[in-house]
Parts: C-alpha cells; structure tokens; sequence
C-alpha cells in the first residue's frame, strides 16, 4: 500500500528542495557573495582609498539631490493625477490613467532621449517649428535639474498607483459622514481623504525614490556629458576603466546604493502595514467629487500634463528618428525613413540586439514561468513557516536597483564556475542568468496571485478523484491560473525587452542588447539612429501593454502593474 | 466495502488553542449514512477533512475496515483512499464542461472509450442532467452544479462518500429537493455517507446515524429517533429538535422520562437541592383549564399553529403550540404531558 509522509500537504517532498535551491541561487547567492565582497573590502583598507575619492561623496550628494527632487516631482504629477482621477468625475478615465501609466514602462534611455530631442539647440522638432535655440546654448537638460524632472515624470506612475491603491479602499461611508456634519467637499478632502491616504502618499514616495536611485538610463545619458555622476553611472564608469579595485570599489558603490534603498522600502513596508486597519466600513465604491465648473479646467490640466510629459518628448523623438542628418532642417519634403531602414536591415549591431533582446526575453519569460508557477504554488500552499521567508527573499533582487544585482553575478561568476570549469563572464548567459534573477518577482507576483485566488476545494477534488501531483497540475492547476501565466510572460518579456542597467554592465561584444544599442548609438553621436530604435521600442511597449489592458479583465486583481 | 472506524482522533493545529478535534472515536457501519452536526466551529468539518485525507491526525488513528488510513505517523494520501466529496462550494472545475467534470476520476483511473462515456451518462442520468453534458459549470444553476458534484461522486463508486455542508448555499425549496437526491443516493449506491451540517433538520432527514460535536469533542450518536427522544446532555438537547430547557429539583426521580405526576411533585417542591435540565418538548405542553398557570410572553403565527413562549411562575421559559389565537400577556394554564431529563 503507498503511503506518503506529507501530512496532508498537497504538494510533493521534491518541491521544498526545488524552491530552496532556486531561491538560493537566484536571490541568496549573488547577494551575499557582494555583501561578502564589500564586507572584505571594508577591511582590507580598499575601501579607504574609495571612500577619500571627493569623486564618490559628490556622487552620493547628486545621487541624493537628484532623487529627491525627482521624488518631489513624481510626488506632484501622480499625487495630482491620482487625486483628480479617483476621487473627481472628469471624463476619459480609463485613456488618462492608460497614457499617464506609459512612462514607467518606457526605457529611461528612451525618455531621455526624447526629451533630449524635444529640447537644446539640436532639436530636429524645435528646428522644424523654427523655436529652435541658437546653436552653441547649452542644452538645458544636462543638469541636475533636468535629471530630477526627468526622474519625475518616468516614477510619477508609481506615487499614483500607491495613493490610488488607498484612496480606493477609502470607506465611502466615512466620507458620507463628514458630509452629513456639514463639510464642505473642500473640508473633507482636507479633513478625511488626504489623512487617511496618507500611507499610500508616502509608500509612493518611498518607492519613487529607491527607483530614482537606481536609475541608469537618466543619468547615463543626461549627466555623463555634462560631468554629473550618480552612484549607478559612477559604477559604469568604474567598468569601463577597469583596474584591479574595481570589484572591490564597485562591491562598495552598489552596497551604498542597496542601503539607500533599503532605508526607501522600509520606509514604504512601515507605512503601509499601519493602512489595513484603517480600512474599516464599506469600501469599494469611491466618494466621487462633483467639479462643476472645474471640471473643464480640470481636464484641461490633465490633458496638457499628458500632453507636455508624453506627447511632445515622443513627437520629438519621432521628428529626431525622421531628420535626414545631423544639422539640416526637418521638412515634409526631407522626412527619411533612411534611420529605420539602418536600424532595421543595415547595421549588424542593431540586428544582434534586437536578436538578443528577443530571444532574452522570451527564455527568460518562458523559463521562469516554469520555475514561478511551481514556487508560486509553494509559497501559497506550504503551510510551512519558511514560505513567507522564502517569499521575501524572492522578493529583493527585483526591489533592489538591477545595477547592484548585475554587480553581484559579476562578482559571482567572474571567476569560472566550480567543478565544470566554464565561465560565463562575457558571454550572454551572465545576462540570461541576471534577468532570472532580477524579474524572478515580476514573473512570480500574478501566479502567486492566482494562486491565491484559487479555491483550495478545487484541487482537493482532483486529490481525491484519484489525480497525483503532476497530473492535478497539468489537468487543473494550470489550465486555471493560465490568464495569469500569459500576464506573467507578456510582463517579464516587456520588462526585459527594455531593460539597459544590468545589460550595461554585463554585456560585451556581440552581446549587445536593445538597451545597450540605444545607449551606445546616441554616445557615439548617431543621435537619429538612436530615436529611430527608440520609436521603435516604444512601438512594442505600447503594442503589449495594450494585449495586457484588453486581457485585464480575466485575470486577478493587481496582476497588470498600472491597474487597480 | 467496511466499516469506518475513528480511534481516540485528535488534532491540533499549530497555531495552538484548543485542540480542533479531541478524542472522538467513532464507528460508522457499511452503507451508513452518518450526519456530523454541530455549531460552526465544533470541529466537525476537520473530521471530514482527516477521514478524506487532507488534514492528518495528531493523535488517535482512522481505519476502513482493517486499512490503516491514517494516524499520528503516517497516512494513505487522498489520490490513494477511493473516497469521493462534495464540497461546500462544489469544487466543479471550470475549464471542464459538465462530463469532463464528471468523468475525471475514471479519466485518471486510466479507464476510456466507450466505457468510460457510459459510466458517465450512466452517473448524469442517475442526477437527471443527461441534457447538460457538453455545458460549462459557468452556465448551470446552484442546484444543477450540486447534482454535478454528486454525479462526480457516483462514477467511481467509491468506498465513501463524504458530503461538506452541500446544501448550506441552496435556497429552502432546493434543499428539499436535494435531500430527497441524497436519499436516493444512498440506497442506489450503498456507500458509506458521512454528511456535515449545522442544520439538525437536515441531519434528521437524512441520517440513519446522528453524530453531535460540540468544540471538538463528541457528545452522541444515535439514530435520529434515538437522540430524538434521548438527548444527553444539555446541549444536545438544545441543538436537537425544538423544545425548551428548565431547571427544576428532581432528586427524587430515579427515572428519565417524566411524566405529569412526577413533573407536578417537581414543581411543589422548589426548595429541592438537587436540581436537572429538563427538556420539554412543545408538542408536550398542552394549554387545558387546569394544571400550573403560565403568562404568554411571545406569540409566533406559523400558518397551520401558533408558537407560544410561556413564562412560569418562577420565570423560566416553555415553549407550546396553540391553535387558537391568544395574546402577549395573557394567562394560562397548562399541563406538561412528557418530559426528559438531561
């Protein structure tokens, strides 16, 4: 007679094991090998001759002063915006929350470089409408300010994502109350919604600036030529001048930025954990303001934020991909499509990274969902104390910045790989590797979701029609959280198709990925082809976020990262 | 087919607390149809989970027949135990139509073709959903899904049959319906039934065996009549059937069931030391010109009677039926016919 010894766990002995060791060598190795690195370093003297470089403090200080600012920023438009569209009756919702949501899925290098086009004295937009600056002005962007806004406008989707998330849960009840005291719309705003949503406020705030921290694509490109290092691009800088410090100093550079956005998500995880609780009374329905008047002018607003953050830096960058060359004016008659037809079919470098980029993507899409789909059903399943554990420690190679998790496997596999005797340093499975472990959450959050989700009884039904572990997954766990396995894929592929900060620092010749291309066509001048790859990107971003809004509705809640 | 048998079962979760389940040993013969009823939470539903092998026991051991199932060390998986259950909330797999659900068990019992598509019209016929084979689960009502989840139960003809709560989400009218389905159920299929509820008129009903939980532990079990007639203990008696509880000296009864002469005796002598629960049926009381006098304090029109709440003098409560109208507040008198001490 077959006995088991599970205790009448559903799942089988093997996948404890499986998620321990997958969760080791995707999160707790790389990780700990960098704070060991930074750790030795710190006592080797190393660090001291880092730490007295005025180079690395001014690094720090511009780090700080340009996520603050940013963070402020980001503060204003998606406060703003999250105000205006959850709580008041303006119309277009839906197409407002959709087009201010796109930024944060647009590549930083993306945004910068549209902005770059849209603004200065080499712009083919400006130039084309004859406002052009005259040739020789400096280009305003290239400055800590200009690094700030831009940090602004790519994290303000995350401040309005965290203080939607509140104010939906906002009791309408509570706010019914406070009108029948007698207070003004004004009144309860003050008095009632802006207290109790302040969690979400500053949970978004936190988050806004551990991404603004972390962030390459800005400062890469608009700070390496004026001068301005942040700690991200230090650290490029550090790789590209390679010297025998260089782990140790670089060990040192990420773990100042891993500290700065530890304190960040602290901060977010304290204050939201005080927010249940508040969340008593009927929710669901929000309180809705009745502008009046207002509400034109309240459109207006929005739309010409829209219009300015969105529009006119991607129209730029349309107009930037379309000049025909650098310095001659943009007319109809001028208009080329030569820079698509380079990016496209000419140069063999954007070729092996649109290669690259894809093929990336979906490996790393296609193979984690194998790994998160038995994880996930772990996590929500064991009843064990180490689940949750095990969850968090999932959790932090995707909340930390991608350059400290890229520093960390170059740490671990710079040097070849016990017992076989191959590295990979260089070649493009250090970047295979990396995404595993950087979009291991991305890919994790919607299953787990629907994992949760998942009536328990279902499954116990197939247990007890007789159906074993494997066969319960094929026949009914899958084909059920599949809505949220195609969100999964499509996600991690998005997320991954855009990404510059860890391929910056890994990739080498031939290795090259759409973000990297990106970055290496503007440095080395060719600004039109650039655009033209950037259109291009922004075309695909725009083409899955839409699969995933029109699949929105079959799948859990907050599985497509810009609803709610 | 055997008998089921529940040795000494405990279990106790890790969050601790009182144990879930404690000490219930319990025997239910072959072909028994065995309702579990209790209050929520009196651990009745963790039983159900331990027999189908979701839950293990930490202490004590469950046999079918002379089958070791499970105990504190070891136990037979569910995919191993050939049982079959209805779920509270039916579990019908919504990706599957109607026959795909019913015919998964002998889809992963490797059995096809022709056989399996027979036993399959077969077990939808028995539930009169012959027309609804090609259909989502999606697209039934609540009754027609509770006669799939059954339908999945009979294509096996599993050794036991366990049945969670099933009709807690239907309306009255279908429940009466489904009792009736249950009952048929039994008898065609001579299964072993254990069926949880909270509802005594179900389990009543249904039952040939009555088993009453109170947190955790097991109070009694008996055939309905039995514990109908002979509750023991007081919450046993206020869980089963109608009927009111008071507390009058009765030590000078040697027996338990009273009859009006003993109940008068009781009530002449309320200096007494001893004091019983003493249930009273309402059926039992019965509003004459004599006996001890009672003010009305509730009136409950039922449509064929109405349901009295009487208050003694002593104040404590009876209940009665009466078919002529009468007010709050009104006096009078009544003679208690039968009664059981607790």
């Amino acid at each position: 007679m077959f006995r088991s010894q599970n205790r009448g766990n559903s799942q089988p002995r093997w996948l404890f094991s499986f998620v321990v060791v997958v969760i080791f060598f995707l999160s707790v190795l790389p990780l700990g090998r960098l704070a060991m690195t930074g750790v030795s370093s710190l006592f080797d003297g190393g660090a001291g001759a880092l730490l007295s470089d005025p180079a690395v403090w001014q690094a720090v200080q511009d780090t700080l002063t340009t996520s603050f600012l940013g963070m402020i920023a980001a503060v204003i438009l998606g406060g703003g915006f999250a105000l205006l569209l959850t709580l008041s009756d303006v119309r277009c919702k839906t197409a407002l929350g959709f087009l201010f949501m796109l930024p944060t899925m647009i590549p930083p290098q993306v945004t910068a470089l549209s902005w770059i086009g849209m603004t200065g004295p080499s712009s083919a937009l400006l130039k084309a409408i004859g406002m052009a600056p005259p040739l020789g002005s400096p280009q305003p962007l290239y400055s800590i300010g200009g690094i700030a806004l831009l940090y602004g406008v790519q994290n303000a989707p995350l401040v309005f994502l965290s203080l939607r998330a509140g104010l939906l849960a906002l009791p309408r009840d509570g706010v019914e109350a406070a009108r029948l005291s007698g207070a003004s719309s004004w009144q309860v705003l003050k008095d009632v919604i802006l207290p109790l949503s302040l969690p979400g406020f500053v949970a978004g705030a936190a988050i806004a600036f551990v991404s603004c921290v972390g962030n390459f694509g800005i400062p890469a490109i608009l700070g390496i030529p004026a001068s301005i290092y942040t700690l991200p691009t230090l650290i490029y800088s550090k790789f590209a001048a390679f010297g025998p410090n260089t782990f140790a100093d670089v060990s040192l550079l990420s773990g100042l930025i891993a500290i700065l956005s530890v304190i960040g998500l602290t901060v977010e995880e304290r204050v939201l954990r005080g927010r249940d609780y508040r969340v008593i009374g009927l929710s669901g329905q929000v309180a809705m303001f009745r502008l009046g008047n207002w509400r034109s002018i309240g459109e207006l607003v929005l739309w010409l934020a829209i219009f300015i953050t969105l529009v006119m830096p991607l129209t730029a960058l349309i107009a930037s991909s379309l000049a025909p060359a650098y310095g001659v004016p943009l007319t109809p008659a001028t208009a080329t499509l030569d820079a698509y037809r380079e990016v496209l079919f000419k140069q063999t470098i954007t070729r092996t990274a649109f290669f690259n980029s894809i093929s990336l993507s979906l490996a790393t899409a296609l193979g984690l969902l194998v790994v998160t789909v038995l994880t996930g059903y772990y996590i929500v399943r064991s009843k064990s104390r180490l689940a949750p554990v095990l969850s968090a420690l999932a959790e932090i190679p995707y909340a930390l910045p991608g350059i400290v998790l890229a520093v960390a496997l170059i740490l671990v596999f710079a040097a070849p790989i016990p017992v076989i005797g191959i590295s990979i340093y260089g070649t493009i499975w250090i970047i295979l590797v990396a995404y595993f472990s950087s979009f291991f959450a991305v890919s994790l959050k919607p299953v787990v979701s629907a994992f949760r989700q998942l009536d328990p009884s279902l499954e116990e039904a197939a247990r007890l029609s007789g159906a074993g572990f494997g066969r319960r997954m094929i026949d009914i766990v899958v084909p059920l959280v599949a809505p949220a396995a195609g969100a999964s894929v499509i996600l991690v592929f998005l997320i991954a198709c855009n990404e510059l900060t860890v391929s910056a620092i890994l990739w080498s010749a031939g290795t090259q990925t759409l973000g990297v291309a990106i970055y290496n066509l503007d440095d080395s001048g060719s600004f039109n082809l650039a655009a033209a790859l950037s259109v291009l990107v922004v075309i695909m971003v725009i083409a899955m976020m839409l699969v995933l809004e029109l699949m929105a509705k079959r799948l859990p809640k907050g599985v497509v990262p810009w609803r709610s | 087919m055997a008998k089921l048998i529940l040795n000494r079962l405990s279990k106790a979760f890790e969050t601790g607390g009182r144990p879930a389940v404690n000490d219930v040993s319990l025997t239910v013969r072959d072909g028994g149809f065995l309702a579990l009823l209790g209050p929520s939470g009196c651990g009745k539903t963790t039983v159900l989970r331990m027999i189908a092998g979701f839950e293990q026991p930490t202490d004590g051991s469950i046999l079918l027949g002379d089958r070791v199932l499970a105990d504190a060390g070891q136990m037979v998986a569910p995919e191993h135990r050939n049982m079959a259950m209805v779920f509270q909330s039916y579990a019908l797999w919504p990706h599957m139509s109607v026959a795909d659900n019913v015919g998964y068990p002998l889809k992963v019992r490797g059995v096809t073709g022709e056989r399996r598509s027979s036993k399959i019209r077969e077990a939808l016929a028995a539930v009169r959903l012959e027309a609804y084979t090609d259909r989502r689960p999606a697209d039934l009502s609540g009754g027609q899904r509770q006669r799939v989840a059954l339908a999945r139960c009979l294509v096996t003809e599993p050794d036991v049959v366990l049945l969670d709560e099933p009709l807690a989400n239907l309306d009255r009218h279908l429940r009466q319906e489904m009792e009736e389905t249950f009952r048929e159920f039994h008898l065609r299929s001579g299964a072993t039934m254990i069926y949880v509820t909270h509802d005594q008129a179900e389990a009543m009903a249904l039952a040939t065996d009555v088993a009453v939980m109170s947190e955790g532990r097991l109070l009694q079990v008996a055939s309905p009549q039995e514990i109908y007639a002979r509750p023991e203990g007081r919450l046993v008696g206020g869980l089963v059937g109608q009927g009111a509880i008071v507390t009058w000296p009765s030590a000078s009864s040697q027996s338990r069931l009273l009859d009006w002469d003993m109940l008068q005796q009781f009530l002449n002598h309320s200096n007494g030391a001893d004091c019983a629960d003493i249930l009273i049926r309402p059926q039992d009381v019965e509003i004459t010109g004599e006996g001890v006098p009672a003010r009305v304090t509730s009136v409950l029109f039922e449509g064929e009677r109405y349901a009295l709440k009487l208050a003694l003098g002593d104040e404590q409560v009876l209940r009665a039926f009466s078919r002529q109208p009468v007010k709050v507040g009104d006096m009078v008198s009544v003679v208690i016919r039968s009664a059981w001490r607790l």
